[in-house]
C-alpha cells in the first residue's frame, strides 16, 4: 500500500476543519471520555483511562490557551529591513528644557528604546529619565493629536491652508502683527525658517518657557555682551557652591553636568582627589543629596547669604568693602575656601533675579573661573526665552495690536501664571492656529488645531551649545495626520520646498563645510562639531552696583510672612510636557519616593507647629494640595513640584496632582518662583500619597557603607570593614560553583550614583516592565525591576541622602532558586539567576527568600486589561514593547535579567564575527543610561575587565555578604569630601 | 465495667451492647435536628462566600488579595498551617494512643480523625489557590514529561510539603475510613431502609464481623497507625521548613520543626476539647464523652502549653543571643513591640498564659471555661502563624522595602469559606456516620474476662 503522509487526522479523513481554536481539542476529548463512558462498564483500566484523559486534557487545555494571530510578511521587502534585525538612527531630542542627542532603536518599523548617542560630546551615550520615557509620547493614543481641526470639527490640510493663508493676509493688510508663540528653538533651519515666515507676514517671534532662566540670560548679556550661558565644567571644579541649583536633577543640562559630577566623584582606580560641594536649597533635591555639606535656607535668604559671600570675596580680593560683622561663619568658611580654590571652583545659583546672577557673575570672575571652570567658548544655548517677552504679548494681545497667534509646542494656559489674562487676549485675535503635538489645556481656546508629529516622527536640527550641531530625524513614518510646524509654515509662505530639503539647504549653505562634511556623514552620526574660536574674558561689570543696592535693599525690606512657597521641577515630569507619560507618572521621586502626585513639601519642625501630616489638606490660595513632611527641608517654607494638575492632555495624566505654576511670581523683569504666603489652613479629609518605600531610616545595617575623604586616604578599607571580615570567613560545605565560561557582574559606585533614576526607566523600556498604577503602587506592588532605594541619615532637620540602586543581585549561592518547587528560577552557567516564566506557578516562595526583595510578581493581567489603562492596553501603546522580551502572564514572578536578551545579542554578534567579546560591549540598559556613569557591567572570569577591576577595589562590598549569598553586583562605599562623619 | 487505675470507669450509665449501638448511631437514625439545620445553612453560606473569593482569586488573579511584593505570602498560608495544625490533633490522638494502647481514645478518636481529614482538606486548598497559576498546579507533581525532561526541584521545600500533605492526607483518611468499616457494617445491618441498606453497604464493604476479619482489622490499624504516628511528625516538621530553610529572620530557625509539630497537636487538641463538648452536649453523649476524657485532654493542653512557652522563649532568647542584628529587630522591634505587638501578645497570652489555667481542677470540670479556652487556644495559635508569616516578611533585610501587610474581604473570604466547608464536613460526619466508633467503645464496655449479656 502506498504510503500516505498525513499533517492531520482531517487531512487524512478528508474532513475539513480548519479552525485552531482549543475548544476543538478540548471537545474531542470530552467526547472521547464520554464515549468510554457510554460504551465501557466502569473497571479498574477504564478508570485509569479516563483519569488519563482528564490529566491530558486539563493539561491541554491550560497551557494551549494562546489565539492565533497572523502576521503578513512583506511581498518586497524594503532593502533595510530585516524583520528581527533592528536598524539605530541618530537624532536628537530637545522640548525647551532639556536637550539630549540620541540613537533610537528601530525593530520592524517601530521604534522601541532611546539610547544616548556615544558620538554626541553632550550624552555620551547616555540620556535623562525624561528622554528616556519620551519614546512612550510616540505611542500615546489619548495625550496625542490626530488630525487638523478648525472649531473641533475635522479639516483637510487644504482646506486649513487656505483659510489661514487668507487669514495671515488680512493681518498683514490691517497692519497687525502675527506672533509665533513657541517653546524654545535652538533649530538654526527653524530660526531661518522663521525669519523668513515673519519677512512675509510681518510679526515676531516669541519664545515661552514656563522655566527660564532669563537672570542668567541677562546678567551674561550685560557682562560678556554673549547670548547664552558659559558651561559649567564640574569635572574641572574643585569646590562647587550651590545655591539651590538642581543641576544634577533639572536644571539646564543635567546630563552632562552629572557625568562631568560624576568624574570628580570618581575614587576608583587609585584616584584620590573628590571635588567639595557646598550646597544651599529649600527642598531636598537630589543635587543637595550629593553635596558634602548641605544647608537649608529660605528662598528669601538666598539674597542674603548670596550678598555675604559676595562681600567676603570681595575683601578677600582686596576690595575695600569691610564685609558685615553679621556674616555667617559658613559663608566666611565658604569664601576662604573658595578663595584658595581660584580658577578652579564654580558658584552658581538657579534664582531668575539678574541682579543675582550678576553678583553671582562678579563672584565667578573675580575667582577667575570663566575660561576654567566655566567655559566662555561653548555656551549653553538650550535656554533661549525671556520671561518679559510673554509679559508684553499678553498685554498687547488685549490692547489689540496683535492680529494672529501661531502657537508651537507651548501650553500656555496651563503653565503661565495669568492664564486667564492670555484667555482673554485671544478673543482679540482674528487668527489663532496651533500647531502642538499634543493634547493640553491651551489647544482647546484655539480656532485652529493643526498638529506636528512627535519629534520622533520629524526633521529638525538644534545647536544645543556653540558649534555643536545635530540633526533630528524621523524614526517612524507619521502614525497620525500630522504635519511638521515647519511645512506648515513653508506651505503657507507658499513655498514648495519641504522642511527636510530647506534643513539640508540650509546646511549646506551654513553649517556644513562644503569641501570636507557631508550631509550623510552628520545624518549618521547624528551630530556635527565646528571648532570654536577661543574669545577672551571680556568681563565688564555692567550694571553691578544697581544690582548690589537693589538686593540690599530688598534683604533689608524683608517682608516676614509665614511660610514660603518654593516651585521645582520636579525629576518625572520637568516642566509638565510629560504629565502623560505613565512611565514617568510611575517614577518615584528620588527624595520622597511619591509618584502619581505632587504634594506640599514641609519640614518636621514646620509640621509638627502647624498640626499637618503626610496625609493632610491644605489650602494655599485657591487650591488645595495634600501635605508631606520631608525631612531636611527648610523650616516655615513649603516646596511643590511644578508640571502636575493638567486637565486635558490625554489619560492617563489629566488630573493628576495641582497646578503649581498658579504661584509664580511675576516680577519686572522675570519670573520668580518662590513666593511668600499667608499660613495655609488644613482642610478636611485626607489624602493617600503613593509612596514606594515606606521606611527611610538604614536602621544602623550595613547596607550602605559610607566614610569621609579623610578616613579613605588613610585607609582605602574605611567604612568598609566588614568587607575583609566576610571575605575571611567565606566557607562553605557543598562544592563551590564554577563558571568556565563567562560569568557576569556589575559594579555600582554609590559615591556616583545621584538617584537620578533614568535606569528605572530604562529598565523599564527595555523589559516591558508594566505600569500598575497608584492603587497597587499604593499595595507595594510596583513593578519596577530596578528601583533606587534612599536612606536618611542623621537629624530630621537636615539629614544626609543616600541612594541605592537595587536589582536583582544574581546570588551564585541564590537563596531564591533552591525553594522553587518548579525550578522555574535557576542558575545559568555565566552566573545569571534567570527565571523561566513558563515553568513558574506563581508560589511567591522566591519573592520572600529573597534578602533583597527584588522580585515582581505578576498580581493581575497587566497587558490588554481595562483595569490597567496604561501602554500595554491598546494596540498603539503596545508597539512600544521589546520584542526580545517576553510580557510576563498573570500569576509569573519577574525580575532584572541583567538584560539577557543584550548578553545574547553580544555574544551572538562575536561569534558570527569570530572574535572575542570586548569588555564594555555588553550594556544591560541601566548601565547604558547611566548620565553619571556609575554602573558597569562585565566578566568576572576576566581579570582585565573592569567589572574585576571594580571588584578588587578596596571600596568594594556586596550587599548583606554576611548571608552568603555570594551576589554578583559589587558597590562601592560613599566617601564624603566633610571634616566630620555625622552620627 | 472496665475500669483502669488512673481512669475510672470508661463509659458510664452500665450500657449493654445493644444500648451502646443504638445511642451512638442514633442521630443517623432520627430526623435531623433544627440547630443543625440552621447551622448547616449558615456554614453553606459562608461555604458560598468562600466559593465567591476563590473565583475571584482564580478569575482575576491573588492581586485580589493583599499580599505584596514584600509580604508574598498572607492569610492564605497563615490558614494552610492553622489547618493543617488542626488536622493534626485526630490521627495524633488516636494513633499515638492507640500505639500506648490507651483504650480511653476510644470514645474521642472517630470525631478526632474526622476532624482531621475535613481539616486537612480545607488546608490543602491553600496552597493550590496561593498559587498564580493553579492551572498549572500539576507542574508540581513529578510526573514523566516531554519538557527535557523537566523535573521537580527536590531540594525545595514546597515539594516536600506537597508530598508530605498528599501523604498524610491520604494515610488519615485511609485510617478513618477504615476504622469505620465495622460500624457502618452496623448501621447496614440495622437499616430498615433499602437505600441506607445500599449505600452503607456499599461503605461497609462487604464486612462480617468473622474472627479473621478482626484479625486483620486489627493488623491493619497497627499498620496503618504506625506509618501515621511517623507521619505526624513528619508533616508538620515539613510545614516548619518552608520557612525554616529560608533565610528570612523569624523563619531561619532550626527550632521549628518540633515547635511547630507540638504547636499543631496543640491546637488539634484545643479543637478535640471544642468538639467533644458539642457533640457530648448535642447529642447528649456525657456517658461516652465522660468528664475524665476532658479532664484529660486539659491536662495535655496544659502540659503543651508549657513547651509552647517554652519555645517561644528559646526563639526570643536565642534571638538576643545569637546577636544577629537582624534576628534581634524582628523579635524584639518588630514583634514584642512595634507595630505587630498585638499579634504577639495575643499569641503569648492566649497560647502560653490562658491554658495554665488548666492547672485549676475546678476550671478543667467546668465545661464552658474549658471550652473557652479551648477556643482561646484556636485563636492564639492562628496569631502564632501570623506573627511567623506576615512579621518576619514585612521587616527583613532592607528597610527599603519594609512594609505592612493588610489582607482583603477576598482572602478573608477564602478563609470563612473554609470554615464553612469544615462545619458542613462536621455537620455531615454527625450526621452520617457513626461519631464515636461503635465496635470499639465496646471493647472497652466490659473487661474481657467478664461475661457479656449480649443481645444483637
Amino acid at each position: 500500500m502506498e504510503k500516505k503522509y498525513y499533517s492531520s487526522i482531517e487531512s487524512l479523513t478528508g474532513k475539513t476543519d480548519t479552525s485552531t481554536s482549543t475548544d476543538n481539542i478540548e471537545k474531542s476529548f470530552l467526547d472521547l471520555l464520554r464515549e468510554e463512558v457510554a460504551t465501557k462498564s466502569t473497571s479498574r483500566r477504564n478508570f485509569l483511562k479516563l483519569c488519563g484523559f482528564t490529566l491530558a486534557g486539563a493539561a491541554l487545555a491550560s497551557s494551549c490557551e494562546n489565539p492565533v494571530k497572523y502576521a503578513i510578511p512583506y511581498l518586497n521587502k524594503p532593502e533595510e529591513v530585516t524583520p528581527g534585525a533592528s536598524l539605530h538612527y541618530a537624532t536628537s531630542y530637545y522640548d525647551g528644557f532639556e536637550y539630549n542627542s540620541i540613537i533610537v532603536k528601530v525593530r520592524d518599523g517601530r521604534p522601541i528604546k532611546i539610547e544616548g548617542n556615544p558620538h554626541s560630546p553632550i550624552s555620551r551615550g547616555r540620556t535623562t529619565q525624561r528622554v528616556q520615557a519620551s519614546l512612550l509620547s510616540l505611542y500615546d493614543g489619548t495625550g496625542r493629536l490626530k488630525e487638523p481641526l478648525k472649531d473641533g470639527k475635522p479639516i483637510t490640510w487644504n482646506d486649513a491652508d487656505s483659510d489661514i493663508i487668507q487669514r495671515l493676509n488680512d493681518i498683514s493688510n490691517t497692519g497687525q502683527q502675527t506672533i509665533i508663540l513657541s517653546s524654545g528653538i535652538i533649530s538654526p533651519s527653524s530660526k531661518a525658517l522663521i525669519n523668513q515666515f515673519l519677512s512675509k507676514f510681518p510679526g515676531r517671534h516669541i519664545t515661552y518657557e514656563p522655566l527660564s532662566v532669563t537672570g542668567h540670560l541677562l546678567a551674561n548679556k550685560v557682562n560678556f555682551g554673549i547670548t547664552g550661558i558659559p558651561d559649567y565644567l564640574f569635572d574641572k571644579a574643585d569646590l562647587v557652591v550651590s545655591f539651590s541649583a538642581d543641576f544634577l536633577g533639572t536644571w539646564l543640562q543635567p546630563l552632562e553636568f552629572a557625568f562631568r559630577y560624576g568624574q570628580s566623584r570618581d575614587l576608583q582606580n587609585g584616584k584620590q582627589k573628590l571635588n567639595k560641594h557646598y550646597h544651599f536649597e529649600t527642598g531636598y533635591t537630589i543635587t543637595g543629596s550629593k553635596a558634602d555639606e548641605r544647608f537649608t535656607m529660605k528662598p528669601s535668604e538666598e539674597l542674603g547669604l548670596i550678598l555675604q559671600l559676595y562681600d567676603e570675596i570681595a575683601h578677600l580680593a582686596g576690595q575695600k568693602k569691610q564685609p558685615t560683622k553679621s556674616t555667617l561663619p559658613i559663608i566666611k568658611k565658604i569664601a576662604t575656601e573658595l578663595w584658595k580654590a581660584k580658577g578652579k571652583s564654580i558658584v552658581l545659583s538657579d534664582n531668575n533675579d539678574p541682579s543675582v546672577q550678576l553678583i553671582i557673575n562678579s563672584i565667578n570672575n573675580t575667582l577667575g573661573n570663566y575660561g576654567q571652570t566655566l567655559d566662555l567658548d561653548r555656551l549653553i544655548l538650550t535656554r533661549v526665552s525671556y520671561d518679559n517677552d510673554m509679559e508684553m504679548m499678553v498685554k498687547e494681545m488685549n490692547d489689540g495690536k496683535i492680529g494672529g497667534l501661531i502657537l508651537w509646542n507651548c501650553n500656555p494656559v496651563y503653565d503661565y501664571q495669568d492664564s486667564e489674562g492670555f484667555i482673554k487676549g485671544l478673543s482679540n485675535l482674528k487668527l489663532t492656529a496651533s500647531l502642538n503635538s499634543t493634547e493640553n489645556d491651551t489647544n482647546q481656546h484655539f480656532r485652529y488645531i493643526l498638529p506636528s508629529p512627535h519629534y520622533l516622527e520629524s526633521w529638525d536640527d538644534a545647536e544645543p551649545k556653540t558649534g555643536i550641531f545635530s540633526l533630528t530625524q524621523p524614526a517612524i513614518r507619521n502614525i497620525f495626520n500630522t504635519r511638521q510646524a515647519q511645512d506648515s509654515l513653508l506651505a503657507w509662505m507658499g513655498q514648495q520646498t519641504d522642511y527636510f530639503q530647506f534643513i539640508k539647504d540650509h546646511w549646506q549653505n551654513n553649517i556644513l563645510n562644503s569641501s570636507t562634511d557631508t550631509w550623510t556623514d552628520a545624518l549618521q552620526k547624528g551630530v556635527f562639531e565646528k571648532p570654536v574660536s577661543t574669545s577672551g574674558n571680556g568681563y565688564s561689570e555692567g550694571i553691578l552696583y544697581d544690582a548690589l543696592t537693589s538686593i540690599r535693599n530688598s534683604v533689608d525690606s524683608k517682608k516676614i510672612k509665614q511660610l514660603e512657597v518654593k516651585l521645582y521641577a520636579s525629576i518625572a515630569l520637568g516642566k509638565g510636557n510629560h504629565c502623560n507619560n505613565p512611565w514617568l507618572l510611575e517614577l518615584p521621586d528620588p527624595l520622597s519616593k511619591i509618584s502619581w502626585d505632587n504634594y506640599a513639601s514641609v519640614s518636621p519642625k514646620t509640621a509638627s507647629i502647624n498640626g499637618y501630616k503626610t496625609g493632610s489638606i491644605i489650602k494655599i490660595l485657591d487650591f488645595s494640595i495634600p501635605v508631606y513632611v520631608q525631612p531636611g527641608q527648610a523650616d516655615d517654607t513649603i516646596s511643590i513640584a511644578l508640571g502636575y494638575g493638567q486637565k486635558n492632555i490625554g489619560k492617563p495624566g489629566s488630573n493628576i496632582g495641582v497646578n503649581a505654576y498658579r504661584l509664580v511670581n511675576s516680577q519686572i523683569d522675570h519670573r520668580s518662583l518662590f513666593r511668600q504666603i499667608d499660613k495655609p489652613i488644613i482642610l478636611e479629609g485626607e489624602y493617600t500619597l503613593a509612596i514606594s518605600q515606606k521606611h527611610g531610616s538604614l536602621e544602623d545595617r550595613p547596607i550602605i557603607r559610607e566614610t569621609i575623604l579623610k578616613k579613605y586616604l588613610e585607609n582605602p578599607e574605611s567604612g568598609n570593614e566588614l568587607h575583609r571580615e566576610f571575605e575571611e570567613k567565606h566557607v562553605t560545605l557543598y562544592k563551590e560553583v564554577t563558571f568556565p565560561g563567562h560569568h557576569w557582574g556589575m559594579g555600582i559606585d554609590l559615591n556616583k550614583c545621584i538617584g537620578c533614576s533614568t535606569c528605572v526607566i530604562a529598565c523599564q523600556a527595555e523589559n516591558n516592565i508594566p505600569v500598575v498604577g497608584k492603587e497597587e503602587v499604593l499595595r507595594s506592588r510596583i513593578m519596577h525591576w530596578m528601583r533606587i532605594d534612599r536612606y536618611f541619615k542623621g537629624s530630621p532637620d537636615n539629614p544626609e541622602v543616600v541612594y541605592q540602586p537595587l536589582l536583582c543581585q544574581h546570588c551564585d549561592n541564590a537563596p531564591c532558586e533552591n525553594v522553587c518547587p518548579v525550578s522555574a528560577t535557576n542558575h545559568s552557567n555565566e552566573g545569571l539567576n534567570q527565571m523561566a516564566y513558563n515553568r513558574c506557578v506563581g508560589t511567591k516562595y522566591c519573592i520572600n527568600n529573597c534578602p533583597y526583595k527584588v522580585r515582581r510578581f505578576n498580581w493581575f493581567r497587566y497587558a490588554t486589561n481595562e483595569k490597567f489603562d496604561y501602554n500595554m492596553n491598546s494596540d498603539l501603546g503596545r508597539m512600544v514593547l521589546n520584542p526580545d522580551v517576553t510580557v510576563r502572564e498573570r500569576g509569573v514572578v519577574e525580575k532584572c535579567t541583567f538584560c539577557v536578551q543584550r548578553i545574547q545579542a553580544k555574544k551572538l554578534e562575536a561569534k558570527m564575527e569570530n572574535r572575542p567579546l570586548e569588555d564594555g560591549e555588553i550594556l544591560p540598559a541601566c548601565v547604558q543610561s547611566c548620565p553619571a556613569d556609575a554602573l558597569i557591567f562585565g566578566d568576572l572570569n576576566d581579570p582585565e575587565s573592569k567589572v574585576s577591576k571594580f571588584y578588587k577595589e578596596p571600596r568594594n562590598y556586596h550587599l548583606l555578604e554576611e548571608l552568603h549569598t555570594l551576589p554578583s553586583i559589587g558597590y562601592l562605599t560613599i566617601v564624603r569630601n566633610k571634616e566630620e562623619d555625622q552620627v | 465495667m472496665y475500669k483502669t487505675e488512673v481512669r475510672g470507669t470508661l463509659i458510664k450509665g452500665n450500657k449493654n451492647y445493644h444500648q451502646v449501638s443504638s445511642d451512638i448511631i442514633a442521630p443517623i437514625d432520627q430526623p435531623i435536628p433544627l440547630w443543625w439545620k440552621a447551622a448547616f445553612g449558615i456554614s453553606l453560606l459562608a461555604v458560598v462566600y468562600g466559593i465567591v473569593a476563590i473565583y475571584l482569586t482564580v478569575s482575576i488573579g491573588i492581586g485580589t488579595w493583599g499580599v505584596n511584593n514584600s509580604v508574598g505570602w498572607g492569610w492564605e498560608i497563615i490558614n494552610f498551617v492553622w489547618w493543617i495544625g488542626i488536622g493534626h490533633a485526630g490521627t495524633a490522638f488516636s494513633i499515638f494512643l492507640l500505639i500506648l494502647r490507651q483504650r480511653w481514645r476510644t470514645s474521642i478518636n472517630r470525631a478526632a480523625e474526622a476532624m482531621t481529614v475535613v481539616a486537612v482538606g480545607c488546608a490543602a486548598l491553600f496552597p493550590a489557590l496561593h498559587m498564580g497559576r493553579v492551572w498549572l498546579a500539576f507542574y508540581i507533581f513529578p510526573y514523566p514529561n516531554t519538557r527535557g525532561p523537566l523535573w521537580v526541584n527536590y531540594n525545595s521545600p514546597l515539594f516536600w510539603d506537597f508530598i508530605a500533605i498528599s501523604a498524610y492526607l491520604l494515610i488519615s483518611a485511609s485510617f478513618w475510613y477504615f476504622g469505620m468499616v465495622p460500624d457502618f457494617a452496623t448501621i447496614r445491618d440495622r437499616a430498615t431502609s433499602k437505600v441506607k441498606k445500599a449505600i452503607y453497604g456499599f461503605f461497609a464493604f462487604g464486612w462480617t464481623g468473622s474472627s479473621r476479619e478482626w484479625l486483620r482489622y486489627e493488623a491493619l490499624s497497627y499498620v496503618l497507625g504506625g506509618i501515621a504516628a511517623v507521619l505526624v511528625v513528619s508533616v508538620h516538621s515539613i510545614v516548619s521548613t518552608d520557612f525554616a530553610v529560608s533565610v528570612i529572620p523569624g523563619w531561619h530557625t532550626t527550632i521549628f520543626p518540633p515547635y511547630f509539630v507540638v504547636g499543631a497537636i496543640f491546637s488539634g487538641f484545643a479543637m478535640v476539647m471544642t468538639l467533644m463538648i458539642i457533640i457530648r452536649k448535642l447529642y447528649k453523649f456525657q456517658d461516652y464523652v465522660t468528664d475524665s476524657h476532658l479532664n484529660a485532654i486539659a491536662k495535655i493542653l496544659v502540659f503543651i502549653s508549657l513547651i509552647m512557652g517554652t519555645a517561644y522563649a528559646s526563639e526570643i532568647f536565642i534571638a538576643w543571643y545569637s546577636a544577629s542584628d537582624y534576628e534581634f529587630f524582628t523579635f524584639f522591634r518588630n514583634r514584642i513591640t512595634g507595630d505587630y505587638a498585638f499579634e504577639f501578645w495575643a499569641m503569648i497570652i492566649c497560647n502560653a498564659i490562658i491554658p495554665q489555667l488548666f492547672w485549676s481542677e475546678k476550671i478543667r470540670k467546668n465545661l464552658t471555661a474549658a471550652f473557652i479556652i479551648s477556643i482561646i487556644i484556636n485563636i492564639g495559635m492562628w496569631y502564632e502563624r501570623f506573627n511567623i508569616i506576615v512579621t518576619s516578611l514585612s521587616k527583613d533585610y532592607l528597610p527599603s522595602s519594609w512594609t505592612t501587610y493588610n489582607p482583603t474581604w477576598v482572602e478573608i473570604g477564602v478563609y470563612i469559606g473554609t470554615l464553612g466547608l469544615f462545619v458542613v464536613g462536621v455537620l455531615l460526619f454527625f450526621k452520617y456516620i457513626p461519631m464515636i466508633a461503635i465496635s470499639e467503645v465496646k471493647g472497652v464496655l466490659k473487661p474481657t474476662s467478664q461475661k457479656t449479656n449480649h443481645h444483637d
